[in-house]
């Protein structure tokens, strides 16, 4: 729509002076962050923490897509898990069929999951709420079982086996552990930075409107309809990126990584670190992760343990633990402006 | 894809029968989750996602109770009377916090529960698979009705859950206790300000809602192997009944998990691989053509 370009190019003439500076602030963070990262193999040889940092990519840009819909629009989607499913699995299917070099298999699965995400898309953002919801379920459901059922393509319930083929490209070589772990924390700080200009774009505030009250949003000549589906586009294929990670840090793809328990786990990371900040996800995810690898180190009952740890954060914190965290940051502040 | 199996069972009436029977217990189970899950969103706009242990927990119950008493009776009073207690603690104790809150909050306390409800039974009743076992009383001869085989005990099954069916439905929609739930649904300000305690209410809701699981638990527990996170599927299943037939609708629940039930049995024929991809097919189709559900009203 024409309205929500001239919205756009309206929200972005006063704030530029200060977005141009945020971007660059953005950049300069994910540079730092990724020299960090990089500079861990050359500081350490452990193959387990590459394995988690490798892991938390995967996961991280995941969780950090289902907060584009959850946390910026207010889309609860139940089955966000689906195109990390399809993500894992498209780049597996094309890798062992095609035989193409990696970039090009990356590509057209990202286009692949924009197709697929478009269409169901198209039928799911005119529902609201608990619907919308349940309808994204029943889709995560269908891919689930389509997998399962089309064995002679996709495996079926065994997953798909035999491993990735992983050409050599541009003298990167993905079956190199350390290659796998550069490329990975690569893939998801450039996620990262690119949901962040998402988020802090106009199109970003849209979708915040959105989230806050629709009707205004439709008043004020704003396509709902085409904001909710773009940005659900748009995250999918964030969460084909983290499936592609998986996939190639497994080796494979298995119809778990279609499930609805990994959108539940997507969710639930959401609400572990937060939906009211960017990294709350990422912070979330780390959390997870580590809470699932040491509990399960010290009992089989691990399903209680976390659990416990759940009800603390909903019961108890009410809230995430970053958005805890900047909350008491701001209370502080306002208390020491105060005296 | 086994289209002639499906075709071939459709013309024969033995296989008629078979498959219709077997598709009215899935059915009938189905419901009595399903309309406990649509009775607790009705009244307290709360999507138990934790309704699946209620339905779990039943089946262990009756499995303990008949084990040390031998007596099927007991077994289904064990089920349903455990669960509605379980019921009502559960939601006196962490769900009435949450009320205000985010879907969210709400949705990760069940998931919470979720986790720790099936670790509970793994502890108690250990992780490998159980069976209760056919109670004597219905170790007789099948039925034979138009060719197809009938075991008795589908047809308690059935009646028990016709029973329930029939009871909750008069009993909402005439009853004193019926109008008051029914108006704490609409208007729980309301209810309260006339004096009534909402919150007895809430907790009778749940209780009830989780009894009617334990029932369907408990009558499952026969023809069932009991495992930790059985209530899962089936709290999936009953999730799609409730959202194919309409929220807070109890005909919609029936209606929903009959035409579930029949989809899976013959489905099971028709396409034995894709069948639960058929229930999904079934619930994008509903919901697509009518958001609420088929006997759901227009959301206020």
């Amino acid at each position: 729509m024409t309205e929500l370009e001239a919205g756009r190019a309206q929200g972005l003439a006063p704030v530029r002076g200060g977005s141009v500076l945020q971007r660059y602030r953005d950049v300069l963070i994910a540079l730092v962050a990724f020299a960090v990262l990089a500079s861990v193999p050359l500081l350490t040889g452990s193959k387990a923490l590459l394995d988690f940092v490798i892991r938390c990519s995967a996961y991280g840009l995941f969780a950090t897509s289902l907060n584009l819909l959850v946390g910026y629009t207010g889309l609860t989607s139940f089955g966000h898990g689906m195109f990390f499913g399809l993500g894992a699995y498209s780049f597996g299917l094309i890798m062992q069929k095609l035989g193409v070099p990696i970039p090009v298999a990356f590509v057209a699965t990202l286009a692949i999951t924009a197709l697929v995400a478009a269409a169901i898309g198209a039928i799911c953002v005119r529902l609201k709420e608990i619907y919308f919801a349940f309808v994204t379920l029943a889709f995560q459901m269908l891919i689930h079982s389509t997998i399962l059922s089309w064995a002679s393509f996709t495996g079926g319930d065994q997953g798909l086996r035999g491993g990735i083929p992983r050409p050599v490209f541009l003298g990167i070589d993905l079956a190199n552990h350390v290659h796998l772990y550069i490329a990975s924390c690569a893939l998801l700080i450039l996620g990262l930075l690119g949901m962040r200009q998402i988020a802090q774009s106009p199109f970003g505030y849209t979708l915040r409107m959105i989230r806050d009250n629709a009707a205004r949003a439709s008043f004020l000549g704003i396509d709902v309809w085409r904001a909710k589906l773009t940005v659900f586009v748009l995250a999918a294929l964030f969460a084909a990126m983290g499936g592609m990670v998986m996939a190639l840090f497994v080796s494979g793809a298995y119809p778990e990584f279609a499930y609805w328990t990994i959108s539940g786990e997507g969710i639930f990371i959401n609400m572990l670190g937060g939906v009211s900040t960017f990294l709350g996800p990422m912070v979330g995810t780390v959390l997870l992760l580590l809470l699932n690898d040491t509990v399960t180190r010290f009992t089989e009952y691990h399903g209680i343990v976390l659990g416990v740890v759940i009800l603390f954060f909903a019961l108890g914190l009410r809230k995430g633990l970053l958005d805890f965290v900047a909350e008491w940051f701001s209370q502080r502040r306002d208390a020491g402006e105060g005296r | 894809m086994d289209l002639d199996a499906l075709a071939g069972c459709l013309s024969s009436s033995a296989c008629l029968v078979t498959q219709t029977t077997s598709g009215l217990i899935i059915g009938m189970l189905l419901f009595l989750v399903a309309v406990g899950l649509t009775l607790i969103f009705g009244v307290l706009k709360v999507v138990n996602f934790s309704h699946g242990a209620f339905y779990m927990f039943g089946a262990y119950f009756a499995m303990t109770a008949y084990q040390l008493t031998g007596s099927f009776a007991l077994a289904m009073l064990a089920g349903a009377a455990g669960t509605a207690i379980l019921g009502l603690i559960f939601e006196r104790v962490f769900m009435s916090r949450v009320y205000g809150a985010d879907v969210l909050m709400q949705l990760l306390v069940c998931y919470a529960f979720v986790l720790i409800f099936d670790d509970v039974v793994r502890l108690i009743w250990g992780p490998e698979f159980k069976a209760m076992g056919m109670p004597s009383a219905f170790q007789v001869m099948p039925l034979f009705i138009a060719g197809g085989v009938v075991p008795p005990y589908y047809l308690l099954l059935i009646g028990v859950a016709l029973v329930a069916a029939i009871v909750l439905g008069i009993g909402l929609s005439r009853s004193r206790i019926g109008k008051v739930i029914r108006a704490a649904a609409q208007n729980p300000g309301m209810v309260s300000a006339l004096g009534i305690n909402t919150g007895l209410i809430y907790g009778g809701v749940f209780a009830l809602g989780g009894m009617l699981a334990g029932l369907a638990g408990a009558l499952a527990a026969p023809v069932r192997s009991l495992t930790p996170g059985m209530g899962f599927s089936v709290l999936i299943e009953s999730f799609i009944v409730t959202v194919i037939g309409g929220m807070g609708s109890i005909l919609g629940a029936l209606i929903g998990a009959l035409l579930l039930g029949l989809i899976r049995s013959f489905g099971s024929l028709g396409f034995p691989l894709f069948t639960e991809g058929l229930m999904y097919l079934f619930m994008v189709i509903v919901l697509v053509s009518k958001p609420t559900g088929l006997f759901g009203k227009e959301a206020a």
